[in-house]
């Protein structure tokens, strides 16, 4: 009994000396914009994974609201 | 492929901080962090010019080069972002910055300086698209909702625009041919010019040829 409990908190207190990787570098793995947020907050007038249409609607969008010119001349 | 860019039109700007207010509050910025600011040059002498700033997400991005722990990644639209998780907070990427773009928050007693934020050109960051722990860390994802930064598509006077680079040229090009003037883009060469941000030219020396 005296014995298990010996390798038992050995090991338990050897549990804290696993190292965690720490390779460096940055997490690619960031979805591409056009690929959507599946929420009810996104534009329509695009479809989600479609990234020529992502583009052109933003295009759109940007003209609409940042250009003025194409509505007042 | 569209390169995301940022242009602030210094005659149209009236300094009303909007663009500020909006950025904080869509993506719920905490106190003493401001990714965009407004920056007055002679303020109160008149033909004073007004800019609102924020990082550029510049094309050779210096803040990229200098990070020790290699935290930034730029995204197929070329916005430059970066890696919570990894970043130390260490402010190599503050010195190195032309605009004086990352911002970092003091926490605890002593002001400890916290993890790196800075503009994201509302495009979030690592995480999942539209995720709670994006939100939390990088603030909203419009891009991916298929809409524009905030900051620009509040902004009263339209003097800041941002959106595909082309798109972009081509409104701040029509403006400057209507009015006939202003056309400098204060930014423009630091962020998007050929030489790497923030660097000054190189000079080639004496006698060389070119």
């Amino acid at each position: 009994m005296k014995h298990a409990l010996f390798i038992f908190t050995g090991v338990a207190l050897l549990c804290a000396c696993g190292e965690k990787p720490q390779n460096l570098g940055v997490s690619t793995k960031d979805d591409s914009a056009y690929s959507g947020t599946g929420k009810s907050f996104s534009e329509s007038g695009w479809k989600s994974g479609d990234k020529a249409s992502w583009e052109s609607h933003l295009k759109a969008r940007g003209q609409n609201t940042q250009n003025e010119y194409t509505k007042t001349n | 492929m569209a390169r995301m860019k940022f242009v602030c039109d210094a005659e149209r700007c009236i300094e009303c901080n909007g663009c500020v207010t909006a950025c904080k509050n869509e993506h719920e910025v905490p106190w003493g962090v401001n990714r965009r600011r407004v920056v007055t040059l002679n303020d109160g002498v008149p033909g004073e010019k007004s800019i609102s700033v924020a990082c550029m997400h510049c094309s050779d991005a210096p803040c990229m080069a200098v990070c020790p722990v290699n935290c930034f990644y730029r995204t197929d639209e070329g916005v430059v972002l970066h890696d919570k998780d990894v970043c130390i907070g260490c402010g190599y990427c503050s010195y190195a910055c032309p605009f004086g773009a990352p911002q970092f928050p003091s926490l605890g007693s002593f002001g400890v300086r916290g993890k790196m934020d800075k503009c994201t050109f509302c495009a979030g960051g690592p995480e999942a698209n539209g995720s709670q722990a994006e939100f939390e860390k990088y603030g909203r994802n419009r891009l991916a909702e298929g809409k524009l930064p905030v900051c620009a598509e509040m902004c009263s006077t339209k003097a800041l625009i941002a959106g595909d680079g082309d798109m972009v040229a081509d409104i701040f090009r029509n403006r400057v041919v209507k009015r006939g003037k202003g056309a400098e883009v204060w930014g423009w060469g630091t962020a998007y010019g050929s030489k790497p941000a923030g660097q000054p030219a190189v000079v080639a020396p004496e006698g060389a040829k070119s």
